[in-house]
Formats: C-alpha cells, structure tokens, sequence
C-alpha cells in the first residue's frame, strides 16, 4: 500500500482504497441481490401480479364499453329526462346485432347487476332483432318488448359508462346505485355482506378471545415448567400445528355432531336425554369450537417465545415485597406479556378473518363467512367484480393488522415451529 | 416446578387448579387428534364407537375401510359400498404436486435467503415483505387472485398451475427457516475457505451448505406439508380430475360421508408425527452446531 501526495490511501493497483472498497460494496450489492432476483420474480409475476390484477378487475367496467362504446358515447348526450332518442336506439340496436355472441353475454350480465332484467332483454331482443331490417328502430324495438321503453333500464346504463366504476365495492357492503347514479341501500332482501362481515369480525374476535383465555395458562406453565417437561408438553402443541387441517375438521365433526361422541358421552353419563342431543355442528358454536382449536398453536407458540424470556426473578421480588400472588401477577408479569399476547392475537385474528375450509365445513348455514362469498361468487356465479371487491376489503384489513404487527413485533420475526 | 413449603392452603388449591385447567386445554389440543384412529378401524360404516367397540370385541374392528382406501374392493361378506381408487390417485396427485413444489420452494427459497442474509443487500426490508406475502394473504385471496391470472394463460386445470401457486406459498416457510438459521452464521467461515482457494460454488457446497443444512430441510418440509395439506387453491385451479388428498377429503365430507376418510386422516396423523420428529431433530442439530460454533 501506497501514500500519495495528497494523502489518499491507495491500494496496490493505484486506485485510491475508498473507491476501491464502493466498487467491492456494490459488487456484493449486486451479487446479493442476484441470489434473491429469482425468487423476488418469482413471487411478484406468480402473487403479487395476480393479486394486484385482481384489484383491478374490482373497478373495472372496461368490457362492456368495448361492447357498446358508440352507445356509450351517445348516451352521455343524454338528458335522462325522457327516452332516448332514435339515435341511441339505432347505434344500440346496430351494436347488439354486430357483436360477438360471448362478448354480449358478458355486457348484459354486467348490465343485469345494475338493473336486472337488462340480460333477459338482450337475450330476448338479440334473437328478434334479426327480423328487424330497417328504422324506426324505436318504435320496433319497443315493440319486441315494453321494456324498451322503460326509462329506468336506460338510466341504469349510466352506472356502466365511464370504464371505472365503484359499483362492485358499493355491493360489497350492501350499497348500489339507484338509476340516478345516487348511493343507496341495496333491498332489504338483497342485504348479505354487512351481516356476513359483522359476523367474520364477531368470529375472530371470539376466537382470538378463545385462544387467549386457553392459551395464556398453557403458555405459562410451558415457559415456567423444566425443560425435559416442557418440552414434552410442547409437542402437544406443535403436533396439531403439522396435522392437516382437515383431519381436525374431520375430527371436530366427529366428535361434535349429534350422535358423535360429545352427545353420546353426555347422554351416557345423564346429562341430557337421549332425544334432546345439542346441535353443536354446523353452526355458529360449530365453528367456533373447530376454529378455536386449529388456531390455538398459533397464540400459544409467540406467547410462549415472550414468556419464556421473561426472568423470575422480578416475580420473586415483588412477592417477596408483600404483594399477593394475584396482584404480583397482574401488576408485574402480565404486562410483560403484552407483546406476547398482542402478536399471538393479531396473527390468531388475521387467520380467523380469513378463514374458508373450516366455516364452509362445519358452519353450515348461519355460520358462512366472507370467504364462502368470495368463493360462491368466483365459482357459482361468476360475477368476478364482485368477488374481487370483496376480496380487497379483505385483503386491506389484513393489511393494516399486518401493519400492526410489523410495529409490534416486526414481520420477520415470526417463528416457525 | 415443586411448590415451596410456605405456600398456604388456597395457593396450593389455586395451583392444581391452575394445572387441571392447563391439562384441560392440552386435552382439547390433542384428543381430537387421536380420537379418530381407533373410529378408522370400525367395522360398521358409522362416525362414532359402536357398544362393541366399547367393549373391546375383536369383531367390532376391521381393516375394511382401510382396504377401500387402498382401492381393493372385492368384499365377500358385507354390503358392498361405493369403492373406487380416488385416494390412491389423490395420495400420487399429491406427492407429485407437493415433492415438485418442494423442489423449487426449497431451492428459489435457499437462494433468497442466503442474499437476504448479506449484510449489504439493499431494500432488505421491502424485499422480505415480498417474498413472505403469500404467507400474509388469506388463502382464498390468493386462490382467486391466481385464477383470474392463470385463467388468461390457460393454466388452470394444469399441473403446472398447481405446482407454481403451491410453490409461491411454500417459499415464505423455506426463506424464514433458513435466515433464522443463517442468523449467527460465521461469515468467516466462508472467507477462510476463499482464502483457501476454493470458489463460491465450492464454499457453498462444502462450507455453508453442512451448516444450513438443517434449517433447509425444516424449510422443505414446511414447505411440503403446506403444498401437501392446501386445499383451497387445488378446488379453484384444479381440474376435475386433479384429485389430491385434501380434495378428496373435502368432498368426502361434502358428499359422500365413509370412514374412509378416518383412514386417510390416521394416514395423516401419522405423516405429521414424523414429521414434526423430524422437525425437532433437526432443530435441537442445528443448535448443537451453532453450540459447538460458540464454545469455540
């Protein structure tokens, strides 16, 4: 090494060190960052792409605009205080005819959802229209069906003309909009998602509350006891953590139908009559108890990470001042605990919002949750805005929890196993 | 944890009760867990112990569902049930989409953690969210997310679909496991063994890799047994023939209500029993070695 005139440190080959030593840093950089390149791609073309066209697609209303964009542009003409003129019926009329057969399908369902009765129409219309050679195409189509002539199925059209729309998230909380393009309750009829949220939210909180109440003890003792105990003890933990959750579901429905074996033994030792077993399946307390039991693991592992840090010592002391046992408790280890307890909750939380096999399993039909609907409607009726709406909000509230827990504990602090 | 001999009458009171209660709960973790492998071996197609069982009859117990699980169903004697193969080809399904996704999980997951462990890689924060979120989401966000996605490039019903969704949820396991094994990891190591002539390549499969080891094979495993016990994106991107155990047990239940489903849980119970012992070697290994590493 090497000192020049104006005091730089060289190294051997005359580049002055501190150069020498960034072009090695970034090198590492970069060769770090090429061992993580693969996996990043990975995961952002095959999840975080997806979810994120997912998003999309629960504003999008560009389909049908490629179906009518003349209509479209017609109708933003439009008064909306009497029908429409000739013109707008024409340019409809010609682009129902001209389009493709699946495209129009797709337009009407869509169009269904802000009236319905609009995919009845155009599916009638589109087989009579056929006969219809030339105009007056308004007094024709009217015609074919009275329908045609009725104000509100135009206004509704409204809701669909700019390629956005916030409908689908609207109709995920029990909104939509009336034909004026006004924001109000769906009927009553049609009101499922606010109860199904509420009734997501009333779950998880129980179960949270459920896993602390059994968990917190368990945690204790498994972070006071010996090791060669404790550590026997904690495969009962661990072991429902690798089994299937199906096999526990399974188990729960064996254990808890009505002539499982919690009836039976119930009814076996005089309890309840044989003729008046619970409905403890399928249903609310159903799914509760199964849930409860699958997430468990998942409290007890980050409280018992928190207590197992905590020194005795402080506990001794404070007993050894005077305090009652209970009040040494409450005062001195329990608030050591928070961390502990805020992790295991918020994660036991954020797998219970999120829930699908076991509700669908053992809910039966009061216990469906918001996972039943984002499935019914990608699967049954295919009405993907829908779906995906409803699958942001979720996905946001899970966010903003994640968030939490980040400031909590920090992601990359979860433990496995 | 003896009680000292100080302690007053409702303190002792309060502990046992504290240690029945804690009993109670470890009851609730694990007996529904057992509980279905003496069912599996019923001799009569119902859910619940028969008085025979109770008592112990030989004749109340019977491989026979068992037999229909494995697809054998020439039964001479008995009312014969529906029988068909489907589990034999759910359990192949299964081990062929969850050994493959292990596969890449496993070696995209290694990589990954071994960058992310450098101490100069940047945006470390930013890229460990990434690469954990398939964790984060609810599974049926994902699994609606990825088939609005493959459904543009025809992968749905393929097993190419099944085996990336499986792997991009299996990473998150694989990368976690073997940063915490890499926390503590003697960089020194691998400078001695540059220094000793050998290339990257070499260090890494001679000097890091022995090390890592452990946590690897946790991670796969991890891995394996999510791809091996996910159901909820197999319903949505799988054919209908793409049956896997999972599946198959979700429709059992659904649908078709046999013991037979009993079996293949007990089948299960067994797996994770394994491999959670296997888990826990590994583990209490890899901590003897970071043991040795400090005592040095």
């Amino acid at each position: 090494m090497s000192q020049a005139a104006n005091n730089q440190i060289l190294t051997t080959d005359g580049i002055p060190l501190k150069v020498s030593l960034k072009k090695a840093e970034r090198k590492n950089k970069i060769r770090a960052f090429t061992l993580v390149l693969p996996l990043l791609l990975f995961i952002l073309i095959t999840f975080v792409f997806p979810i994120f066209n997912m998003l999309a697609r629960s504003v999008d209303d560009k389909q049908i605009n490629t179906v009518f964009p003349k209509t479209f542009e017609i109708y933003k003409k439009w008064d909306q205080s009497d029908l429409p003129s000739e013109e707008m019926y024409a340019t409809l009329f010609n682009e129902v005819i001209t389009a493709d057969g699946r495209q129009i399908g797709k337009a009407s369902t869509r169009m269904n959802y802000s009236k319905s009765g609009w995919k009845s129409l155009i599916k009638k219309s589109k087989r009579q229209f056929k006969k219809i050679k030339e105009g007056p195409y308004k007094e024709k189509m009217i015609a074919i069906d009275k329908r045609w002539a009725n104000i509100e199925y135009w206004k509704a059209l409204g809701q669909m003309v700019d390629p956005y729309t916030m409908g689908y998230y609207l109709n995920a909380v029990d909104l939509t909009y009336d034909s004026n393009k006004k924001i109000i309750q769906q009927p009553e009829k049609r009101r499922i998602y606010n109860s199904t949220w509420w009734l997501t939210f009333e779950v998880s909180v129980l179960v949270t509350l459920f896993c602390l109440i059994l968990g917190y003890p368990i945690s204790y003792l498994l972070a006071t006891l010996p090791l060669k105990f404790s550590n026997l003890l904690m495969i009962c933990v661990l072991l429902p953590f690798w089994t299937s959750l199906l096999v526990r579901t399974v188990s729960w429905i064996v254990i808890l139908m009505q002539k499982g074996i919690f009836n039976s033994i119930l009814v076996w030792a005089g309890i309840i009559a044989d003729e008046n077993r619970m409905q403890l399946i399928y249903n609310k307390t159903g799914t509760l108890i199964a849930m409860t039991q699958i997430l468990l693991p998942f409290m007890v592992l980050p409280l018992y990470s928190v207590m197992k840090t905590i020194s005795p010592t402080y506990m001794r002391a404070a007993l050894n001042l005077g305090a009652q046992p209970m009040h040494a408790f409450y005062k001195i280890y329990m608030p050591q605990t928070i961390p502990g307890i805020s992790a295991g909750g918020l994660l036991v939380f954020v797998l219970a919002i999120g829930y699908f096999i076991t509700p669908e399993l053992v809910g039966g039909s009061e216990g469906l949750l918001i996972g039943h609907f984002i499935a019914y409607h990608l699967k049954t009726t295919l009405n993907w805005g829908l779906c995906s709406a409803l699958g942001a909000i979720l996905l946001a509230v899970m966010l903003v929890l994640y968030w939490a827990y980040n400031k909590i504990v920090g992601i990359e602090n979860i433990k496995l196993g | 944890m003896a009680l000292p001999t100080y302690t007053t009458t409702g303190q002792r009171i309060g502990y046992y009760g504290f240690l029945f209660y804690c009993g109670l709960v470890f009851f609730f973790l694990i007996a529904p867990i057992f509980i279905i492998i003496p069912l599996s071996f019923n001799q009569s197609p119902f859910f619940g112990f028969t008085p025979e069982m109770l008592r112990l009859e030989p004749e109340a117990f019977s491989l026979r569902w068992y037999r229909q699980m494995l697809g054998i169903c020439r039964e001479d004697d008995i009312i014969t049930t529906v029988c068909t193969n489907k589990w034999m080809l759910g359990t192949v399904n299964s081990f062929i989409i969850g050994l493959s996704a292990t596969f890449l999980a496993t070696t995209l997951g290694t990589m990954a953690a071994l960058g992310l462990s450098r101490p100069n890689m940047p945006f470390k924060g930013l890229i460990m969210a990434v690469l954990i979120s398939p964790m984060i989401v609810p599974l049926i966000i994902t699994a609606a997310g990825i088939f609005f996605f493959y459904a543009k490039f025809g992968l749905v019903g393929t097993y190419t679909g099944l085996i990336l969704a499986h792997t991009a949820l299996g990473t998150p396991f694989v990368v976690i496991t073997v940063t915490a094994t890499l926390t503590g990891f003697d960089t020194n190591l691998t400078r001695a063994s540059a220094s000793l002539g050998a290339n990257q390549l070499k260090t890494f499969f001679k000097v890091i890799m022995p090390l890592i080891l452990p946590g690897v094979i946790s991670g796969a495993l991890f891995a394996f047994i999510t791809s091996f016990d996910e159901v909820v994106v197999v319903l949505f991107l799988g054919s209908v023939d793409q049956i896997t155990i999972p599946r198959q047990m979700w429709a059992g239940i659904r649908q078709e209500i046999s013991p037979v489903i009993l079996c293949m849980a007990t089948c299960l119970v067994a797996l994770s029993i394994t491999l959670l012992t296997t888990v826990e070697l590994l583990r209490r290994r890899s901590e003897r070695l970071r043991g040795i590493k400090l005592r040095n």
